[in-house]
């Protein structure tokens, strides 16, 4: 009953506000999500605590909803702690962005469609993390996705926007192909599509193999490659990522919620649940590492030198949940689901801090505009700076500091015990661990600190945001300073307890043991890495303002390079996207008018011509007609005389 | 020599023909193709008259009575459109009546 | 025998001379008149075969009814002889050698085998002698008890082709006066009667001088 009302209330508040919002106008509609966004919040609290510490799983079957031969769907709930803690999640910051949407869009004139969208993707989350069974995930997956769509591209009358929103549908769509392509895979072999059942019988499916284009393929590895795919497009991860930055097209709340904490999240959950079969499926598993810690890696390079806000902030979401599949690559589950819990919490606490930064400029979003705002917007910067040193991992280890401190160098200690070839994982996230103390404390010097760079008028109106904006701030910098206090939980020695079932390990996996007895230095490293970047921007943005513009002059193409993303956007659109204009014009030019309506055209001129023809038969003249008779009658005697045999 | 039904056959056929030549062979006036229908009529009647003896039933002449009412009829009603397509056009001449040119 | 064959082939010969001289005529009244002489031979070659009523209904009806008819018509056209001069038609070859197909086809199929029939069956007038009748009572016999409908429908052929034939025909020419009864019926004393007062002895002078 309570599991029903934490996910069905924000849907159905997302129902009622987007059928009669116009009627009931802003106000009500803003009240009655954020009301429901709140009340759901509070029950999972309370799901939380008594799932997770009192061990009361459950599953709870709502309705039927397919049967159909071997296919029988249902929609139901899997509760267990791992859907406990996405509750949590998922409501907490959905409730605190609705709050902090009532101040940031109170100049909008939609607002009853945004907080309708909103609430409505708070409950596709709340499907997807509660999912029983996969077709039900799909249904939530595909959810989040279409009101990604609608939320990016929220103010539809700027073209930009409804490109990024598009960019990032298709984009998702063909991580989606290879997702769908799983689920089918996972109902031939195992002819269900329910979790639970799933999951008993893959051991059985373990080392099979089948026959494609005439090697033989591992199964399982097949079908988790396949599901990642998806991931990796729910999760912008590298080689599907370029939808991600686009993304920042949409109001900054929308980017708090779901391109900070939730829906990018939605990739790492899904490995997370589906654990039992990663376990069997070593290859995966490498594959899922490589991606995460290439990701890591990347998006942090690019992070380096964007001068948008928003942006830098989208390429660091990137590179930690690269954090989160390395983390569940090597079968730390739990450090990457403690990652994800605390990444949510500092990562919506910088999106609505940029906002409020954004929101006092008056929608000025580049950072070379910006400097000295410390003094004007002091609680902004309080939060942000707590946000910060939450995302950079900064405190001492073995004895304390804040959340990010804890989950990330719990994944990279445990990166370093899983030892991967040549440790790459290992030197590969700590070097994303040294350039994201850069660009974080860039982003923080630029913005508040300095010789203000943004013009008078501008700098002068700059002034805090007001307390409905700011209570949530408020409660999200809580939430990055204490909820390290988790750590023991997730991925400490109470673990095996918290988790009970909801996370598998198989029989070889021993990280979550080996990550606490791996060496000081390697403890320390990431320490030192944060350290080194902290220090070299300070050099960089306080010290010697002139060597920023000096470094990227000296190494202009390294500079134009990461500037521009890698050139994957110019890439991917000499390779997929005008390929596909080129073929959509050849079809439309060559095959839809020149041969099908050439073919139709030519159809009717003939009938034309050949009854031009024709006409010249009917002359007038009756004996013309008369004698076409006599003729007639002669051929019908002569045959019927001699060539029926006679009579 | 004994003269059966053949000949009457023949007789007949023959005048048919002539009908049916007479219809698209003539290019002087329309009244020639009424009466070379006339000619047709006749020559079925010979047929049926024919016929009538030699199978020695007497429905023959029956029916050739009814063709005979049927003939009548159709020459007055064929002469009646020729006055007045005369009238309205002023020419008979066969070449002249393509009205029903497609 | 002999005489009857001497007969049938003058009577045949005849109507088909005289048809072929229907089609060639160029004068279109000797045309129907060539008609006429066809309908003669063929009511002869009726005689021949014992159908004397026919016979004698092709004169009455045909000739002297439908043929006067052609006749009264071709008079009454203003047929120019000119184009009567026109010469040989251009397709006539094709013509004729379809229509000389045709009758070779047609005379193959009939006086080849003759059906079969030859004079072994008796012919009809010979049946009718023995029963005692005359063609004439032959066929009222049959037509007015078996027949009768279709006999009711041949008179209604006819109504309607007179009926089809006068208002074709008819025209009314524009300035003819002519009765109306019933315009006359409803005269009224108001619109035919007019007062005027003529003095004593005095006779009445219109207005518009008329006398």
């Amino acid at each position: 009953m309570i599991y029903s009302a934490i996910v069905f209330l924000p849907g159905l508040a997302a129902l009622f506000v987007g059928l009669f919002g116009r009627a009931l106008g802003p106000r009500p509609s803003e009240l009655i999500t954020t009301a429901a966004l709140i009340v759901s919040c509070i029950l999972s609290w309370i799901v939380f605590w008594r799932v997770g510490f009192d061990h009361e799983t459950a599953h709870v079957t709502v309705e039927r909803w397919i049967t159909s031969g071997e296919l029988d769907v249902s929609w139901a709930f899997r509760i267990d702690t791992l859907t406990a803690v996405m509750f949590v999640v998922v409501t907490t910051i959905s409730a605190l962005v609705h709050v902090y949407s009532i101040g940031y869009m109170e100049e909008d004139p939609s607002r009853p469609r945004f907080f309708a969208y909103l609430s409505g993707f708070t409950f596709a989350m709340l499907m997807l993390v509660t999912a029983d069974n996969l077709v039900q995930m799909f249904f939530g997956w595909e959810g989040v996705g279409l009101f990604s769509y609608l939320l990016i591209g929220f103010w539809y009358d700027r073209p930009a926007a409804n490109a990024a929103a598009i960019k990032a549908f298709i984009v998702n769509r063909v991580g989606d192909f290879g997702f769908a392509l799983g689920i089918f895979g996972l109902f031939a072999v195992f002819r269900t599509v329910g979790l639970q059942q799933i999951f008993d019988a893959a051991p059985a499916v373990a080392g099979q193999t089948f026959l494609f284009l005439g090697h033989e393929v591992d199964i399982l590895t097949t079908l988790c490659l396949l599901l990642f795919m998806g991931a990796m497009g729910k999760s912008a991860q590298f080689l599907l990522h370029t939808w991600l930055p686009d993304a920042m097209e949409g109001p900054t709340p929308v980017s708090a919620l779901i391109h900070a904490a939730t829906m990018v999240t939605a990739g790492v959950f899904m490995v997370a649940r589906l654990s039992p079969l990663y376990e069997l499926a070593p290859i995966a598993l490498q594959f899922v590492t490589l991606i995460g810690a290439v990701t890591a890696f990347f998006a942090a390079t690019v992070g380096l030198v964007q001068n948008d806000i928003k942006r830098v902030i989208a390429y660091s979401t990137c590179s930690q949940l690269g954090y989160m599949f390395v983390a569940c690559g090597i079968g730390a589950y739990g450090a990457g689901i403690f990652h994800l819990f605390t990444h949510a919490f500092f990562k919506a606490l910088l999106f609505l801090g940029a906002g409020s930064v954004i929101h006092a400029l008056h929608h000025e979003q580049d950072m070379r505009k910006m400097g000295g705002l410390a003094h004007r917007l002091r609680f902004t910067w309080t939060v942000m700076l707590i946000g910060t040193l939450s995302l950079t991992g900064f405190g001492i280890p073995h004895i304390a500091g804040f959340a990010g401190f804890y989950s990330k160098d719990s994944i990279i200690e445990a990166a370093y015990a899983a030892a991967t070839p040549n440790q790459y994982a290992f030197w590969g996230l700590v070097v994303a661990a040294f350039m994201t103390a850069f660009y974080s404390w860039r982003l923080m010097f630029m913005t508040f600190h300095g010789q203000t760079r943004a013009d008078l008028q501008t700098y002068k109106h700059a002034h805090e945001s007001p307390p409905v904006m700011l209570v949530p701030l408020a409660i999200l910098a809580f939430g990055a300073v204490a909820a390290g206090a988790a750590a023991p939980f997730f991925v400490g020695g109470a673990s095996a307890d918290f988790w009970g079932n909801a996370l598998f390990e198989g029989s070889d996996n021993h990280v979550l043991h080996a990550m606490h007895e791996v060496p000081d230095w390697v403890s320390w490293a990431p320490t030192i890495a944060m350290a080194a970047g902290t220090l070299l921007a300070v050099i960089y943005y306080i010290l010697l303002p002139a060597l920023p513009a000096l470094t990227a002059r000296i190494f202009r193409p390294l500079y134009l390079f990461l500037w521009n993303k890698w050139y994957f956007d110019e890439l991917y659109d000499a390779i997929f996207v005008k390929p596909t204009f080129w073929l959509g014009n050849v079809l439309w030019k060559v095959g839809d008018v020149a041969i099908i309506n050439g073919f139709i055209d030519s159809t009717a001129a003939g009938v034309y011509r050949v009854t031009a023809r024709a006409v010249r038969l009917q002359t007038g003249y009756i004996y013309h007609y008369a004698f076409a008779m006599l003729v007639g009658l002669a051929l019908l005697l002569s045959y019927f005389m001699f060539m029926s045999g006679g009579h | 020599m004994t003269i059966g039904i053949g000949h009457y056959l023949t007789v007949a056929a023959c005048l048919f023909t002539l009908g049916m030549l007479g219809i698209f062979l003539n290019r002087k006036n329309v009244i020639v193709i009424l009466m070379s229908i006339e000619l047709m009529l006749l020559a079925v009647n010979i047929n049926f008259v024919a016929f009538s003896y030699y199978l020695g039933d007497i429905v023959g002449q029956v029916f050739t009575l009814f063709n005979l009412t049927v003939a009548a009829a159709e020459a007055a009603i064929g002469l009646a459109i020729v006055v007045v397509y005369y009238r309205n056009r002023g020419s008979i001449a066969v070449d002249d009546v393509n009205m029903m040119k497609g | 025998m002999a005489l009857t064959a001497g007969f049938f082939y003058l009577f045949s010969v005849l109507a088909v001379v005289a048809g072929v001289m229907v089609i060639v005529a160029k004068n279109p009244v000797h045309a129907v008149l060539y008609l006429i002489l066809a309908f003669f031979n063929a009511a002869g070659l009726f005689i021949l075969l014992g159908a004397e009523f026919l016979a004698m209904i092709l004169i009455i009806v045909y000739v002297g009814a439908v043929a006067v008819l052609f006749l009264f018509v071709v008079m009454m056209l203003d047929v120019d002889f000119a184009e009567l001069k026109a010469g040989f038609i251009k397709n006539a070859p094709v013509g004729l050698l379809v229509g000389g197909i045709v009758l070779a086809e047609l005379v193959l199929l009939f006086a080849g085998r003759g059906f079969g029939l030859g004079t072994a069956h008796a012919p009809g007038a010979a049946a009718n002698a023995a029963a005692g009748v005359s063609n004439t009572q032959a066929l009222g016999l049959v037509l007015y008890t078996r027949y009768v409908y279709y006999f009711e429908v041949a008179g209604l052929i006819l109504l309607v082709a007179m009926i089809g034939a006068i208002v074709l025909t008819l025209s009314h020419k524009p300035g003819v006066k002519r009765q109306s009864i019933a315009k006359q019926v409803a005269r009224t004393p108001a619109t035919g009667v007019e007062i005027v007062s003529v003095p004593a002895g005095g006779a009445f002078i219109p207005a518009d001088g008329q006398g």
